[in-house]
Protein backbone atom coordinates (compact mmCIF):
# COMPACT_ATOMS: atom_id res chain seq x y z
CA UNK A 1 0.00 0.00 0.00
CA UNK A 2 1.65 3.53 -0.71
CA UNK A 3 1.67 6.41 1.63
CA UNK A 4 -1.35 8.56 0.88
CA UNK A 5 0.37 11.50 3.34
CA UNK A 6 3.57 12.31 4.46
CA UNK A 7 4.95 14.85 6.99
CA UNK A 8 8.68 15.08 6.62
CA UNK A 9 10.54 17.22 9.21
CA UNK A 10 7.96 19.80 9.74
CA UNK A 11 8.93 22.58 11.78
CA UNK A 12 6.21 25.48 12.84
CA UNK A 13 7.24 28.42 14.86
CA UNK A 14 4.50 30.71 16.31
CA UNK A 15 5.15 33.78 18.80
CA UNK A 16 8.49 32.88 18.85
CA UNK A 17 7.72 29.50 20.34
CA UNK A 18 9.12 26.25 18.25
CA UNK A 19 6.18 24.26 18.31
CA UNK A 20 7.08 22.12 15.82
CA UNK A 21 10.27 20.69 15.47
CA UNK A 22 10.72 17.93 13.16
CA UNK A 23 7.73 16.34 12.99
CA UNK A 24 7.42 13.43 10.84
CA UNK A 25 4.42 11.31 10.57
CA UNK A 26 3.00 8.86 7.50
CA UNK A 27 -0.87 7.28 7.00
CA UNK A 28 -0.78 4.64 4.05
CA UNK A 29 -4.30 4.01 2.68
CA UNK A 30 -6.89 2.32 4.57
CA UNK A 31 -5.17 3.06 7.65
CA UNK A 32 -5.81 5.55 10.54
CA UNK A 33 -3.49 7.07 12.35
CA UNK A 34 -4.18 8.76 15.74
CA UNK A 35 -2.14 11.37 16.94
CA UNK A 36 -1.99 11.85 20.82
CA UNK A 37 -0.12 14.21 23.40
CA UNK A 38 -0.79 16.94 25.39
CA UNK A 39 -2.57 19.95 25.44
CA UNK A 40 -0.25 22.55 23.75
CA UNK A 41 2.42 20.21 21.82
CA UNK A 42 1.24 21.12 18.50
CA UNK A 43 -1.01 18.43 17.42
CA UNK A 44 -3.61 21.34 16.08
CA UNK A 45 -0.63 22.78 13.94
CA UNK A 46 0.43 19.49 12.81
CA UNK A 47 -2.85 18.75 11.39
CA UNK A 48 -3.44 22.15 10.06
CA UNK A 49 0.31 21.78 8.26
CA UNK A 50 -0.55 18.84 6.82
CA UNK A 51 -4.60 20.31 5.34
CA UNK A 52 -2.35 23.43 4.29
CA UNK A 53 -3.96 25.87 6.63
CA UNK A 54 -0.31 26.87 8.18
CA UNK A 55 2.73 27.04 6.11
CA UNK A 56 5.35 25.26 8.07
CA UNK A 57 8.65 26.82 8.32
CA UNK A 58 10.50 23.69 6.91
CA UNK A 59 9.90 20.09 5.81
CA UNK A 60 7.60 18.64 3.16
CA UNK A 61 4.06 17.46 3.18
CA UNK A 62 3.63 14.87 0.64
CA UNK A 63 0.03 13.55 -0.09
CA UNK A 64 0.64 10.80 -2.76
CA UNK A 65 4.42 11.64 -3.01
CA UNK A 66 4.16 15.00 -4.31
CA UNK A 67 5.14 17.62 -1.91
CA UNK A 68 2.36 20.33 -1.75
CA UNK A 69 4.33 22.72 -0.06
CA UNK A 70 6.24 23.58 -3.12
CA UNK A 71 3.20 23.49 -5.28
CA UNK A 72 1.23 26.58 -7.57
CA UNK A 73 -1.56 27.84 -5.93
CA UNK A 74 -3.98 26.32 -8.03
CA UNK A 75 -2.05 22.75 -8.09
CA UNK A 76 -2.46 22.59 -4.16
CA UNK A 77 -5.76 23.72 -4.37
CA UNK A 78 -6.35 20.55 -6.60
CA UNK A 79 -4.76 18.30 -4.67
CA UNK A 80 -6.65 20.03 -1.39
CA UNK A 81 -9.82 18.10 -3.02
CA UNK A 82 -8.53 14.94 -2.16
CA UNK A 83 -8.96 16.09 1.99
CA UNK A 84 -12.02 15.76 3.97
CA UNK A 85 -11.58 17.39 7.85
CA UNK A 86 -14.45 17.12 10.86
CA UNK A 87 -13.20 20.28 13.21
CA UNK A 88 -13.30 20.02 16.66
CA UNK A 89 -16.62 22.27 16.98
CA UNK A 90 -17.86 21.02 13.73
CA UNK A 91 -17.36 24.72 12.38
CA UNK A 92 -20.85 24.28 10.66
CA UNK A 93 -21.57 28.12 9.19
CA UNK A 94 -24.25 29.59 10.88
CA UNK A 95 -25.76 31.51 7.86
CA UNK A 96 -26.28 28.32 6.12
CA UNK A 97 -29.21 25.35 6.89
CA UNK A 98 -27.70 21.88 7.62
CA UNK A 99 -28.35 20.38 4.12
CA UNK A 100 -26.08 23.59 2.75
CA UNK A 101 -23.42 22.94 4.81
CA UNK A 102 -22.89 19.34 3.98
CA UNK A 103 -23.49 20.13 -0.27
CA UNK A 104 -21.33 22.98 0.53
CA UNK A 105 -18.66 21.53 -1.18
CA UNK A 106 -20.57 20.42 -3.98
CA UNK A 107 -22.48 23.57 -4.87
CA UNK A 108 -19.68 25.93 -4.20
CA UNK A 109 -16.23 24.06 -5.41
CA UNK A 110 -17.68 21.27 -7.86
CA UNK A 111 -20.96 23.68 -9.18
CA UNK A 112 -22.84 20.86 -8.46
CA UNK A 113 -26.98 21.83 -8.91
CA UNK A 114 -28.68 22.31 -6.15
CA UNK A 115 -31.28 20.21 -6.51
CA UNK A 116 -28.84 17.27 -6.66
CA UNK A 117 -27.06 18.89 -3.71
CA UNK A 118 -29.27 18.11 -1.68
CA UNK A 119 -30.22 14.73 -2.95
CA UNK A 120 -26.60 13.69 -1.70
CA UNK A 121 -26.61 15.82 1.32
CA UNK A 122 -29.81 14.10 2.52
CA UNK A 123 -28.54 10.38 1.40
CA UNK A 124 -24.76 11.65 3.07
CA UNK A 125 -27.35 12.34 6.20
CA UNK A 126 -29.00 8.74 6.07
CA UNK A 127 -25.24 7.48 6.77
CA UNK A 128 -24.09 9.72 9.15
CA UNK A 129 -27.70 8.52 10.94
CA UNK A 130 -28.81 12.54 11.17
CA UNK A 131 -32.40 12.55 10.73
CA UNK A 132 -33.36 14.44 6.93
CA UNK A 133 -36.09 15.73 9.30
CA UNK A 134 -32.76 18.22 10.48
CA UNK A 135 -32.01 19.30 6.61
CA UNK A 136 -33.69 22.49 6.95
CA UNK A 137 -32.65 23.58 9.79
CA UNK A 138 -29.63 25.69 11.27
CA UNK A 139 -26.90 24.69 12.94
CA UNK A 140 -27.24 26.45 15.84
CA UNK A 141 -30.30 24.26 16.40
CA UNK A 142 -28.54 21.05 16.41
CA UNK A 143 -27.13 19.69 19.21
CA UNK A 144 -23.31 18.83 19.69
CA UNK A 145 -23.67 15.08 18.99
CA UNK A 146 -25.76 15.88 15.79
CA UNK A 147 -23.38 18.71 14.92
CA UNK A 148 -20.60 16.88 14.74
CA UNK A 149 -22.44 14.02 12.74
CA UNK A 150 -23.34 16.76 9.99
CA UNK A 151 -19.53 17.97 10.10
CA UNK A 152 -18.86 14.46 9.32
CA UNK A 153 -21.25 14.18 6.44
CA UNK A 154 -19.93 17.48 5.22
CA UNK A 155 -16.47 15.66 5.66
CA UNK A 156 -17.08 12.64 3.59
CA UNK A 157 -19.35 14.06 1.00
CA UNK A 158 -17.00 14.57 -1.80
CA UNK A 159 -15.66 11.13 -1.04
CA UNK A 160 -11.98 12.44 -0.01
CA UNK A 161 -9.12 10.09 0.27
CA UNK A 162 -7.67 11.14 3.42
CA UNK A 163 -10.07 12.11 6.35
CA UNK A 164 -8.90 14.24 9.00
CA UNK A 165 -10.18 14.23 12.88
CA UNK A 166 -9.49 16.95 15.07
CA UNK A 167 -10.53 16.14 18.62
CA UNK A 168 -13.49 14.64 17.17
CA UNK A 169 -15.34 13.26 20.72
CA UNK A 170 -14.27 16.63 22.78
CA UNK A 171 -17.26 18.13 24.24
CA UNK A 172 -19.60 15.12 23.74
CA UNK A 173 -21.45 12.70 26.60
CA UNK A 174 -19.17 8.71 26.27
CA UNK A 175 -22.25 7.30 24.71
CA UNK A 176 -22.48 9.82 22.21
CA UNK A 177 -18.79 9.91 21.88
CA UNK A 178 -18.92 6.58 20.91
CA UNK A 179 -21.32 6.52 18.40
CA UNK A 180 -19.09 9.31 16.73
CA UNK A 181 -16.20 6.77 17.10
CA UNK A 182 -17.96 4.19 15.39
CA UNK A 183 -19.09 6.44 12.72
CA UNK A 184 -15.55 7.56 11.78
CA UNK A 185 -14.67 3.88 11.91
CA UNK A 186 -17.36 2.80 9.98
CA UNK A 187 -17.09 5.86 7.05
CA UNK A 188 -13.29 5.52 7.14
CA UNK A 189 -13.85 1.66 5.91
CA UNK A 190 -16.51 2.66 3.63
CA UNK A 191 -14.72 5.30 1.97
CA UNK A 192 -11.44 3.13 1.86
CA UNK A 193 -9.20 6.59 3.12
CA UNK A 194 -6.70 6.89 5.17
CA UNK A 195 -7.45 8.85 8.32
CA UNK A 196 -5.35 11.03 10.81
CA UNK A 197 -7.13 12.40 13.85
CA UNK A 198 -5.67 14.39 17.07
CA UNK A 199 -7.03 13.57 20.42
CA UNK A 200 -6.47 13.30 24.11
CA UNK A 201 -9.60 10.66 24.38
CA UNK A 202 -7.78 7.47 24.95
CA UNK A 203 -10.92 5.71 24.44
CA UNK A 204 -11.71 7.63 21.46
CA UNK A 205 -7.31 6.58 20.21
CA UNK A 206 -7.70 3.09 21.10
CA UNK A 207 -11.10 2.93 18.94
CA UNK A 208 -10.52 4.05 15.61
CA UNK A 209 -6.73 3.99 15.51
CA UNK A 210 -4.61 1.29 13.77
CA UNK A 211 -1.84 3.11 14.66
CA UNK A 212 -0.94 5.45 16.95
CA UNK A 213 1.63 8.40 17.37
CA UNK A 214 2.60 10.18 20.35
CA UNK A 215 3.54 14.25 20.35
CA UNK A 216 5.61 15.90 22.75
CA UNK A 217 7.64 18.94 22.74
CA UNK A 218 7.19 19.24 18.98
CA UNK A 219 8.82 16.17 17.99
CA UNK A 220 6.92 12.49 17.59
CA UNK A 221 8.32 10.49 20.65
CA UNK A 222 6.55 7.05 19.91
CA UNK A 223 4.74 5.40 17.38
CA UNK A 224 3.26 1.66 17.50
CA UNK A 225 -0.07 -0.49 16.73
CA UNK A 226 -2.70 0.43 19.19
CA UNK A 227 -2.40 -2.93 20.48
CA UNK A 228 0.98 -1.99 21.63
CA UNK A 229 -0.12 1.16 23.48
CA UNK A 230 -0.03 -0.57 27.10
CA UNK A 231 3.03 -1.91 26.52
CA UNK A 232 4.82 0.80 24.73
CA UNK A 233 8.05 0.96 27.14
CA UNK A 234 7.85 4.70 26.61
CA UNK A 235 7.61 6.06 30.01
CA UNK A 236 5.99 9.29 28.34
CA UNK A 237 3.49 7.15 26.35
CA UNK A 238 2.41 5.22 29.83
CA UNK A 239 1.95 8.75 31.94
CA UNK A 240 -0.30 9.62 29.56
CA UNK A 241 -2.32 6.91 28.74
CA UNK A 242 -2.51 6.53 32.78
CA UNK A 243 -3.47 9.75 32.77
CA UNK A 244 -0.53 10.47 35.68
CA UNK A 245 0.31 14.03 37.05
CA UNK A 246 3.75 12.31 37.84
CA UNK A 247 6.09 11.32 35.22
CA UNK A 248 8.25 13.06 32.47
CA UNK A 249 5.35 15.70 31.06
CA UNK A 250 5.06 17.99 33.40
CA UNK A 251 1.54 19.62 33.85
CA UNK A 252 0.37 22.56 32.29
CA UNK A 253 -1.67 24.26 34.63
CA UNK B 1 18.89 51.77 30.07
CA UNK B 2 15.69 52.16 28.83
CA UNK B 3 15.88 53.80 25.32
CA UNK B 4 12.88 56.55 25.80
CA UNK B 5 12.72 56.26 21.44
CA UNK B 6 12.60 52.65 21.42
CA UNK B 7 8.48 52.47 21.83
CA UNK B 8 7.89 55.29 19.50
CA UNK B 9 9.89 53.28 16.63
CA UNK B 10 7.84 50.10 17.87
CA UNK B 11 4.70 51.53 17.14
CA UNK B 12 5.78 53.28 13.98
CA UNK B 13 7.28 50.52 12.51
CA UNK B 14 3.95 48.54 13.85
CA UNK B 15 1.96 51.18 12.42
CA UNK B 16 4.02 50.78 8.69
CA UNK B 17 3.53 46.67 8.80
CA UNK B 18 -0.11 47.35 9.88
CA UNK B 19 -0.65 49.68 6.42
CA UNK B 20 1.26 46.98 4.47
CA UNK B 21 -0.72 44.00 5.76
CA UNK B 22 -3.91 45.69 4.26
CA UNK B 23 -2.38 46.83 1.50
CA UNK B 24 -1.79 43.29 0.51
CA UNK B 25 -5.32 42.45 1.96
CA UNK B 26 -7.10 44.33 -0.17
CA UNK B 27 -4.92 43.92 -3.46
CA UNK B 28 -5.82 40.59 -3.23
CA UNK B 29 -9.55 41.26 -2.14
CA UNK B 30 -9.62 43.04 -5.56
CA UNK B 31 -7.83 40.56 -7.04
CA UNK B 32 -10.71 38.05 -6.04
CA UNK B 33 -13.60 40.42 -7.60
CA UNK B 34 -12.47 40.00 -10.76
CA UNK B 35 -11.33 36.59 -11.16
CA UNK B 36 -13.07 33.19 -11.50
CA UNK B 37 -15.31 31.89 -9.26
CA UNK B 38 -17.62 34.44 -9.04
CA UNK B 39 -20.60 33.87 -6.55
CA UNK B 40 -23.18 35.96 -7.72
CA UNK B 41 -26.10 34.43 -4.79
CA UNK B 42 -22.96 35.93 -2.54
CA UNK B 43 -22.96 39.28 -4.37
CA UNK B 44 -26.88 39.88 -4.24
CA UNK B 45 -26.91 38.88 -0.79
CA UNK B 46 -24.71 41.44 0.23
CA UNK B 47 -25.79 44.42 -1.81
CA UNK B 48 -29.01 43.53 -0.33
CA UNK B 49 -27.62 43.55 3.29
CA UNK B 50 -25.22 46.49 3.07
CA UNK B 51 -27.42 48.83 0.29
CA UNK B 52 -30.75 48.15 0.55
CA UNK B 53 -30.89 47.61 4.74
CA UNK B 54 -29.15 50.71 5.50
CA UNK B 55 -31.24 52.77 3.15
CA UNK B 56 -33.60 53.83 6.29
CA UNK B 57 -30.54 54.73 8.42
CA UNK B 58 -28.92 56.76 5.53
CA UNK B 59 -32.18 58.78 4.88
CA UNK B 60 -33.07 59.93 8.30
CA UNK B 61 -29.23 61.12 8.60
CA UNK B 62 -29.50 62.91 5.47
CA UNK B 63 -32.86 64.39 5.92
CA UNK B 64 -31.73 65.78 9.65
CA UNK B 65 -28.27 67.19 7.96
CA UNK B 66 -30.11 68.89 5.19
CA UNK B 67 -32.30 70.77 7.34
CA UNK B 68 -29.84 71.14 9.77
CA UNK B 69 -27.27 73.06 6.95
CA UNK B 70 -30.20 75.15 5.55
CA UNK B 71 -30.48 76.20 9.35
CA UNK B 72 -27.60 77.10 9.76
CA UNK B 73 -26.91 78.66 6.50
CA UNK B 74 -29.79 80.95 6.73
CA UNK B 75 -28.55 82.36 10.03
CA UNK B 76 -24.79 82.65 8.84
CA UNK B 77 -26.56 83.89 5.66
CA UNK B 78 -27.83 86.29 7.37
CA UNK B 79 -24.71 87.79 8.50
CA UNK B 80 -24.16 89.59 5.10
CA UNK B 81 -27.76 89.66 3.84
CA UNK B 82 -26.90 86.06 1.81
CA UNK B 83 -29.91 84.44 3.18
CA UNK B 84 -31.08 83.58 -0.57
CA UNK B 85 -28.03 81.11 -1.40
CA UNK B 86 -28.97 78.73 1.50
CA UNK B 87 -30.54 75.67 -1.86
CA UNK B 88 -27.32 76.79 -3.32
CA UNK B 89 -24.96 76.10 -0.05
CA UNK B 90 -27.38 73.17 0.96
CA UNK B 91 -27.12 71.36 -2.50
CA UNK B 92 -23.19 71.58 -2.89
CA UNK B 93 -23.11 71.17 0.72
CA UNK B 94 -24.57 67.75 0.44
CA UNK B 95 -23.34 66.50 -2.52
CA UNK B 96 -19.70 67.32 -2.60
CA UNK B 97 -19.11 66.69 1.07
CA UNK B 98 -21.99 66.01 3.45
CA UNK B 99 -23.64 63.10 1.41
CA UNK B 100 -20.77 60.65 1.20
CA UNK B 101 -18.95 61.68 4.30
CA UNK B 102 -21.75 60.88 6.42
CA UNK B 103 -23.25 58.02 4.33
CA UNK B 104 -19.13 56.54 4.81
CA UNK B 105 -19.19 57.12 8.64
CA UNK B 106 -22.73 55.78 9.19
CA UNK B 107 -21.90 52.42 7.36
CA UNK B 108 -18.48 52.29 9.00
CA UNK B 109 -20.96 51.51 12.10
CA UNK B 110 -23.30 49.98 10.90
CA UNK B 111 -21.78 47.52 7.62
CA UNK B 112 -17.49 47.68 8.88
CA UNK B 113 -18.41 46.53 12.21
CA UNK B 114 -20.79 44.04 10.99
CA UNK B 115 -18.54 42.47 8.92
CA UNK B 116 -15.75 42.35 10.79
CA UNK B 117 -18.02 40.72 13.68
CA UNK B 118 -19.43 38.17 11.39
CA UNK B 119 -15.87 37.49 9.67
CA UNK B 120 -13.98 37.72 12.84
CA UNK B 121 -16.84 34.85 14.74
CA UNK B 122 -16.03 32.52 11.55
CA UNK B 123 -12.14 32.89 12.08
CA UNK B 124 -12.78 32.23 15.43
CA UNK B 125 -14.88 29.30 15.33
CA UNK B 126 -12.78 27.59 12.23
CA UNK B 127 -15.59 28.06 9.74
CA UNK B 128 -12.37 29.62 7.54
CA UNK B 129 -10.29 27.01 8.02
CA UNK B 130 -13.07 24.96 7.19
CA UNK B 131 -14.72 26.83 3.83
CA UNK B 132 -10.61 26.50 3.29
CA UNK B 133 -10.91 22.81 3.24
CA UNK B 134 -14.25 22.57 1.20
CA UNK B 135 -12.26 23.72 -1.29
CA UNK B 136 -13.82 27.28 -1.21
CA UNK B 137 -11.28 30.81 -0.83
CA UNK B 138 -12.69 32.67 1.66
CA UNK B 139 -11.72 35.47 0.04
CA UNK B 140 -13.91 35.07 -2.98
CA UNK B 141 -17.30 33.26 -1.08
CA UNK B 142 -16.62 35.91 1.46
CA UNK B 143 -14.54 38.98 1.29
CA UNK B 144 -14.74 40.12 -3.09
CA UNK B 145 -18.70 39.27 -2.45
CA UNK B 146 -18.92 42.42 0.60
CA UNK B 147 -16.09 44.77 -0.75
CA UNK B 148 -17.93 44.83 -4.10
CA UNK B 149 -21.35 45.01 -2.68
CA UNK B 150 -20.30 47.91 -0.41
CA UNK B 151 -18.40 49.57 -3.39
CA UNK B 152 -20.97 49.48 -5.44
CA UNK B 153 -24.19 50.35 -3.32
CA UNK B 154 -22.40 53.13 -1.44
CA UNK B 155 -22.77 55.43 -4.36
CA UNK B 156 -26.18 54.39 -4.68
CA UNK B 157 -26.97 54.83 -1.63
CA UNK B 158 -25.70 58.45 -1.78
CA UNK B 159 -27.43 59.28 -4.46
CA UNK B 160 -30.44 58.90 -2.28
CA UNK B 161 -29.13 60.88 0.70
CA UNK B 162 -28.36 63.64 -2.07
CA UNK B 163 -31.91 63.77 -2.67
CA UNK B 164 -33.10 63.02 0.85
CA UNK B 165 -31.02 65.71 2.00
CA UNK B 166 -31.97 68.42 -0.41
CA UNK B 167 -35.24 68.13 0.74
CA UNK B 168 -34.59 68.18 4.05
CA UNK B 169 -33.25 71.62 3.71
CA UNK B 170 -35.98 72.14 1.21
CA UNK B 171 -38.70 71.48 4.14
CA UNK B 172 -37.03 73.68 6.20
CA UNK B 173 -36.43 76.66 4.14
CA UNK B 174 -40.02 76.35 3.38
CA UNK B 175 -41.80 75.77 6.17
CA UNK B 176 -39.86 77.66 8.42
CA UNK B 177 -37.56 80.14 6.66
CA UNK B 178 -40.06 81.35 4.58
CA UNK B 179 -38.49 80.46 1.26
CA UNK B 180 -40.51 79.82 -1.58
CA UNK B 181 -40.99 75.88 -3.08
CA UNK B 182 -40.59 76.59 -6.79
CA UNK B 183 -38.26 79.15 -6.31
CA UNK B 184 -36.09 76.90 -4.42
CA UNK B 185 -36.00 74.06 -5.97
CA UNK B 186 -35.22 75.95 -9.64
CA UNK B 187 -31.92 77.71 -7.40
CA UNK B 188 -30.79 73.98 -6.61
CA UNK B 189 -31.37 72.69 -10.23
CA UNK B 190 -29.55 75.68 -11.44
CA UNK B 191 -26.81 75.78 -9.08
CA UNK B 192 -25.85 72.15 -8.61
CA UNK B 193 -23.23 70.80 -11.42
CA UNK B 194 -22.83 67.22 -12.78
CA UNK B 195 -19.35 67.30 -11.49
CA UNK B 196 -20.65 68.11 -7.90
CA UNK B 197 -22.55 64.95 -7.97
CA UNK B 198 -20.19 63.02 -9.81
CA UNK B 199 -17.44 63.81 -6.76
CA UNK B 200 -19.87 62.78 -4.23
CA UNK B 201 -20.45 59.19 -6.20
CA UNK B 202 -16.67 58.72 -6.45
CA UNK B 203 -15.95 59.24 -2.80
CA UNK B 204 -18.90 57.06 -1.86
CA UNK B 205 -17.20 54.35 -4.17
CA UNK B 206 -14.06 54.63 -2.63
CA UNK B 207 -16.00 54.85 1.08
CA UNK B 208 -17.41 51.68 0.29
CA UNK B 209 -14.35 49.85 -0.92
CA UNK B 210 -12.68 51.00 2.68
CA UNK B 211 -15.86 50.61 4.82
CA UNK B 212 -15.50 46.79 3.95
CA UNK B 213 -12.12 45.91 3.11
CA UNK B 214 -11.72 47.36 6.96
CA UNK B 215 -13.93 45.28 8.53
CA UNK B 216 -13.19 42.38 6.32
CA UNK B 217 -9.64 42.83 7.05
CA UNK B 218 -10.19 42.82 10.81
CA UNK B 219 -12.30 40.07 11.05
CA UNK B 220 -10.04 37.98 8.74
CA UNK B 221 -7.34 38.50 11.09
CA UNK B 222 -8.75 38.43 14.29
CA UNK B 223 -7.94 35.59 17.39
CA UNK B 224 -8.68 35.01 20.79
CA UNK B 225 -12.55 34.12 20.83
CA UNK B 226 -14.71 37.12 21.53
CA UNK B 227 -12.08 39.09 23.45
CA UNK B 228 -10.31 39.67 19.75
CA UNK B 229 -14.13 39.64 17.68
CA UNK B 230 -14.70 42.66 20.05
CA UNK B 231 -11.03 44.72 19.39
CA UNK B 232 -11.36 43.41 15.24
CA UNK B 233 -15.00 45.26 15.39
CA UNK B 234 -14.02 48.28 17.49
CA UNK B 235 -10.66 48.42 14.86
CA UNK B 236 -12.88 48.25 12.09
CA UNK B 237 -15.31 51.37 12.75
CA UNK B 238 -12.24 53.64 13.86
CA UNK B 239 -9.67 52.88 11.12
CA UNK B 240 -12.63 52.68 8.48
CA UNK B 241 -13.12 56.21 10.11
CA UNK B 242 -9.44 57.34 10.09
CA UNK B 243 -9.81 56.47 6.56
CA UNK B 244 -12.70 57.70 5.78
CA UNK B 245 -11.89 61.11 6.62
CA UNK B 246 -8.07 61.33 5.50
CA UNK B 247 -9.09 60.04 2.19
CA UNK B 248 -12.39 62.23 1.77
CA UNK B 249 -9.37 64.91 1.63
CA UNK B 250 -7.69 63.64 -0.82
CA UNK B 251 -10.25 62.83 -2.85
CA UNK B 252 -11.21 67.07 -2.69
CA UNK B 253 -7.80 68.37 -2.68
CA UNK B 254 -7.15 66.37 -6.52
CA UNK B 255 -11.18 67.14 -7.60
CA UNK B 256 -9.81 70.76 -6.19
CA UNK B 257 -6.83 70.88 -8.01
Amino acid sequence: MAEKLQLVGIKKMLRGRQVLDGVDIDVRERRSLVIIGGSGQGKSVTLKCALGLMKPNAGQVLVDGADVTRMPEEIRARVMRKFGMLFQGAALFDSLTVWENIAFRLIYADNVARPEARERAIETMRKVRLSPDFADVRPIELSGGMQKRAGLARAIIAKPDILFFDEPTTGLDPITADAINDLIVEMTKELGCAAVSITHDMASARKIADEIAMLHGGKIVWRGPTASLDSSGNAMVEQFVAGRADGPIQAVV
Amino acid sequence: MINPFAPIGRATIGFCAEIGRFSAFTGRAAAAIVSPPIFIGQFLRQCLAIGYFSLPVIGITAVFIGAALALNIYVGGARFNAEQFVPNIVVLGITRELGPVLAGLMLAGRVSAGIAAEIGTMRVTEQIDAMTTLSTDPFRFLIAPRVLAATLTLPILVLAADVIGVMGGYLVAVNSLGFNGATYLRNTFEFVEAQDVILGLVKAGVFGFIIASMGAYQGYHSSGGALGVGRATTNAVVGSIVLILAVNYLITAFFVN
